[in-house]
């Protein structure tokens, strides 16, 4: 985009604020711009988003790829992979680290799947 | 972890100044290592300190051990050290280097170390592991970050100030980095999805969906965050007329920020002083930096340097750093950035490190108490001017919101180098719908879960659950332990083989220059050649060759006139290392003590003239030897005759002749077309001719002279730098003694 500068004309609904009160329309104005991106944010989750859960989890950075891998594969990043991983050990009865390790190695996604096809 | 630990009980594991780091002691058992601490540490300022002879306005507790600027020798040996942070860039690409570096960067007064990471990480999705080689900087991973903050526990005791370790949460990989950061105890780290959209071409929904998630992570332990707005600086082709944009840049990342849940007192700007000089650089800066510190009041300040004009003029490029410094004090600075004076030739080489962080501390020290001194003129052009930057910067938000961030980055606003509204179509472009990692963002589903801490965004715990880790017994976030360490993934690519490299390159006893790697070999030759600069360019080559470097480059030029000549440095690699057992190292002369002094001169009065000779006013460093305030010899209880400056040597001779004076003492600093070896042969030479060279001990002393070219030119000692009173009469009743034995074994004089 090409523009003269028009800096004279459209200050002026700018003229007559005080020094506070543009102060605060920057702020406001910031904050009125990045509400969307918080909400886009609050609602979407991504695989470095996920495996930084499974770092968190205890996992090694190697198992958290190939757990987070094997999910967005099958479209179940939106579960959450450490929601995965609970399931997974659930219905393994194992504890969630041997479950976890299982999945990192592209075991068990099947059965999985089966087991949260009924929730959706 | 507990927040600044005390640092000076930790005396078991310490460094020794007189030894060099042991890089193998900081790899040893590091899958254990767990930092002492998280989070950021302010200096603390100590306003009305008393050091030496002064009282400083703005200056923080002094370092225990550190390497004081070379003027303080002057000033009882005082290193005052500002109230704000100082940070080194550190960007060698191996960390087992990096590590020398930032204990040489923290005993000159950096406390914000700054690590800067490989070329490409940013576009890797996934941690890395190990310690592979990198490109203008490291590839971060937990073992390096691990090690470095393990060297950075040993120097920070070394020194006796915490020292805030740093890097970056940007790119593909940023909440994964950010986790690993919060568990290692890294300090401060960039982040700022604008980074990734403009710079990095990383999709912006991805961009900010991850940031959401690292930054909740960041403040959960008191991270600093620094933002990335001076890219647009740096980037931009006309980078003052990009101010509105900045000030913008800074308001989108703070407001997200704080959205997600950090703490303004963690959110620091990136900010820069736009232009430098030939333009009229400080009526930009000022302004602009007035209206950062008034509009964003609440938040901290990092001043960066200005790098859109560094050229290879190292000299230049230090006096813009100077004329930022001067902003920063005039203003406010929470962290005061370092560039290193040779970023605009090469990497940054080591001792360039301890150069900037130098600059910045005597300039800053310098400027001590400037703002008491100085105020802002009401009624001058700079109010005007810090209202039209904010106008101008609320008028680029006012059109963001109309159109939606996504749709205005899509449209090229950002760094187009048109003083906004002003634009001129040569803006950064990216579609929000495409770049790295497009694509790759997914909804949360009504049942997403994640079972840790201070995750962002919607989580659909279980009923009862209040801390989400209950439901996996503790997050690494609340256990330590269960934090997973990968040592090495590559055999080839890692420290040990290059640490071993190394060492069969360069044996421990063996020594070569370096400026950024252990054994580099690199050293600079400057010359001036009498010609025009491309002839003087390769001349330099040639004569670099012809000395033997290998792999000779210019790294700077500078025309001294067109045809009179050029200015070259030139770098090259040593083709051979030296033997340290094999040096032949004169031995410093013992010293005896002060009593054993006064006690002979008791018993055996002396008596010299002394002065300095020749057409030479210096009377500085004679008095210091003579004085008896500076430790000098009249403090022995030897009797001075003092003649004063410009004293004709025959009028040396004479005056000790008729005072029966027992040594002739002369100061002979100019050094002109060797007047000082001239001065010196003419002492000998009139007390040979006056038949009394065998009746005085003949002594000279400046800031060229050597013993041995003072015992070449017939005296019989010569002092040079540094010299005490104490040297002087140490030698002189040395000397008697030898005399006297002579002497008594030859019969009297």
């Amino acid at each position: 985009m090409q523009r003269q500068s028009d800096f004279d004309k459209r200050r002026e609904h700018l003229a007559p604020l005080t020094d506070g009160e543009l102060k605060e329309r920057f702020w406001e104005l910031a904050r009125e711009i990045v509400e969307p991106l918080y909400d886009l944010a609050y609602n979407h989750t991504s695989p470095s988003i996920e495996r930084s859960v499974l770092l968190r989890m205890g996992f090694s950075s190697l198992e958290a790829q190939g757990i987070v891998s094997a999910a967005e594969k099958r479209r179940l990043l939106g579960k959450g992979a450490g929601n995965l991983v609970l399931k997974y050990a659930d219905l393994k009865k194992m504890d969630y680290i041997s479950a976890g390790k299982q999945l990192a190695e592209n075991q068990g996604w099947d059965e999985l799947q089966q087991t949260l096809g009924g929730n959706d | 972890m507990q927040k600044n630990g005390n640092i000076s009980n930790h005396k078991d594991c310490g460094l020794d100044p007189n030894e060099k780091l042991d890089v193998r002691e900081i790899l040893k058992d590091l899958d254990k290592y767990r930092p002492r601490r998280s989070g950021w540490t302010w200096r603390k300022a100590e306003p009305g300190q008393k050091l030496g002879p002064f009282e400083y306005k703005q200056t923080s507790a002094p370092l225990s051990r550190c390497l004081p600027l070379p003027a303080a020798k002057y000033f009882g040996g005082v290193d005052p050290q500002p109230d704000c942070v100082i940070t080194t860039e550190i960007a060698s690409g191996r960390f087992e280097d990096d590590l020398r570096r930032m204990r040489m960067a923290a005993w000159h007064g950096a406390d914000h170390i700054m690590v800067i990471r490989t070329t490409g990480q940013s576009h890797i999705d996934g941690l890395l592991e190990g310690t592979p080689e990198g490109v203008g900087g490291i590839p971060v991973t937990r073992k390096q970050v691990r090690a470095s903050r393990k060297a950075l526990d040993l120097i920070e005791d070394e020194v006796g100030r915490p020292i805030n370790f740093h890097s970056y949460i940007s790119g593909v990989a940023g909440p994964e980095i950010a986790v690993m950061f919060a568990e290692e105890g890294v300090n401060g780290a960039h982040q700022d999805p604008q980074y990734n959209v403009l710079y990095r071409n990383i999709n912006m929904q991805r961009s900010f969906v991850d940031a959401a998630v690292a930054k909740r992570i960041m403040a959960s332990c008191g991270m600093l965050q620094i933002d990335g707005a001076h890219n647009a600086n740096a980037t931009a082709r006309e980078a003052w007329k990009v101010m509105p944009e900045l000030l913008v840049q800074h308001a989108i990342n703070c407001a997200f920020s704080e959205m997600v849940g950090m703490q303004k007192e963690n959110i620091a700007l990136s900010s820069v002083p736009p232009t430098a000089p030939p333009a009229p650089a400080l009526s930009y800066d000022l302004p602009y930096a007035v209206c950062l510190r008034w509009l964003f009041s609440d938040y901290k300040v990092r001043a960066q340097q200005n790098t859109r004009y560094i050229e290879s003029d190292s000299r230049e490029a230090t006096v813009t750093h100077v004329l930022n410094l001067l902003v920063s004090r005039l203003t406010s600075a929470d962290v005061q950035s370092t560039i290193t004076p040779d970023e605009g030739r090469n990497v940054p080489w080591h001792y360039n490190n301890v150069a900037a962080v130098e600059t910045a501390k005597q300039a800053l020290v310098g400027m001590d108490g400037l703002k008491d001194l100085l105020e802002f003129k009401k009624d001058g052009p700079l109010p005007k001017q810090v209202r039209e930057i904010a106008e101008r910067a609320v008028l680029f938000l006012e059109e963001i919101k109309e159109k939606g961030y996504f749709n205005a980055v899509h449209e090229g606003f950002f760094v187009d180098s048109g003083l906004y509204p002003e634009r001129n179509g040569d803006g950064i472009s990216r579609d929000p719908n495409s770049g790295i990692a497009a694509g790759s963002i997914v909804e949360r589903d009504k049942d997403y879960m994640a079972p840790v801490c201070e995750h962002f965004g919607y989580n659909n715990l279980p009923d009862g659950i209040s801390k989400p880790c209950d439901l996996i017994s503790g997050c690494t976030f609340c256990d330590g332990n269960k934090i997973v360490y990968i040592d090495e993934l590559d055999p080839e690519d890692n420290v040990e083989v290059r640490l071993k490299k190394a060492e069969q390159h360069l044996p421990e006893n063996m020594i070569m220059p370096e400026v950024q790697w252990k054994g580099d070999g690199y050293i600079t030759l400057t010359m001036f050649l009498p010609e025009k600069e491309e002839i003087a360019e390769y001349a330099s080559l040639e004569i670099a060759k012809r000395l033997g470097l290998l792999e000779p480059e210019v790294i700077h030029k500078r025309i001294i006139h067109p045809s009179e000549g050029t200015l070259i440095e030139l770098k090259g690699v040593v083709p051979f290392a030296i033997d340290r057992s094999n040096l032949e190292i004169p031995e410093k002369p013992k010293l005896l003590s002060e009593d054993e002094i006064r006690d002979y001169i008791a018993r055996n009065p002396m008596k010299v003239v002394c002065g300095t000779v020749g057409e030479d006013e210096h009377s500085v460093g004679m008095r210091e030897i003579i004085d008896i305030k500076h430790g000098g010899i009249e403090g022995f209880g030897i009797k001075a005759v003092y003649l004063g400056t410009s004293v004709p040597v025959e009028k040396m001779v004479d005056a000790a002749i008729e005072e029966d004076a027992d040594a002739i003492l002369i100061s002979t600093i100019i050094s002109h077309a060797d007047v000082h070896r001239k001065n010196m042969e003419r002492l000998a030479q009139i007390c040979q001719e006056k038949g009394v060279r065998n009746k005085f001990i003949l002594v000279a002393g400046g800031t060229q002279v050597t013993n041995d070219l003072a015992l070449e030119a017939g005296l019989d000692a010569g002092f040079g730098r540094g010299t005490k009173g104490i040297h002087v009469a140490s030698f002189l009743v040395e000397k008697r003694r030898e005399l006297s034995s002579d002497r008594d074994e030859k019969g009297p004089r």
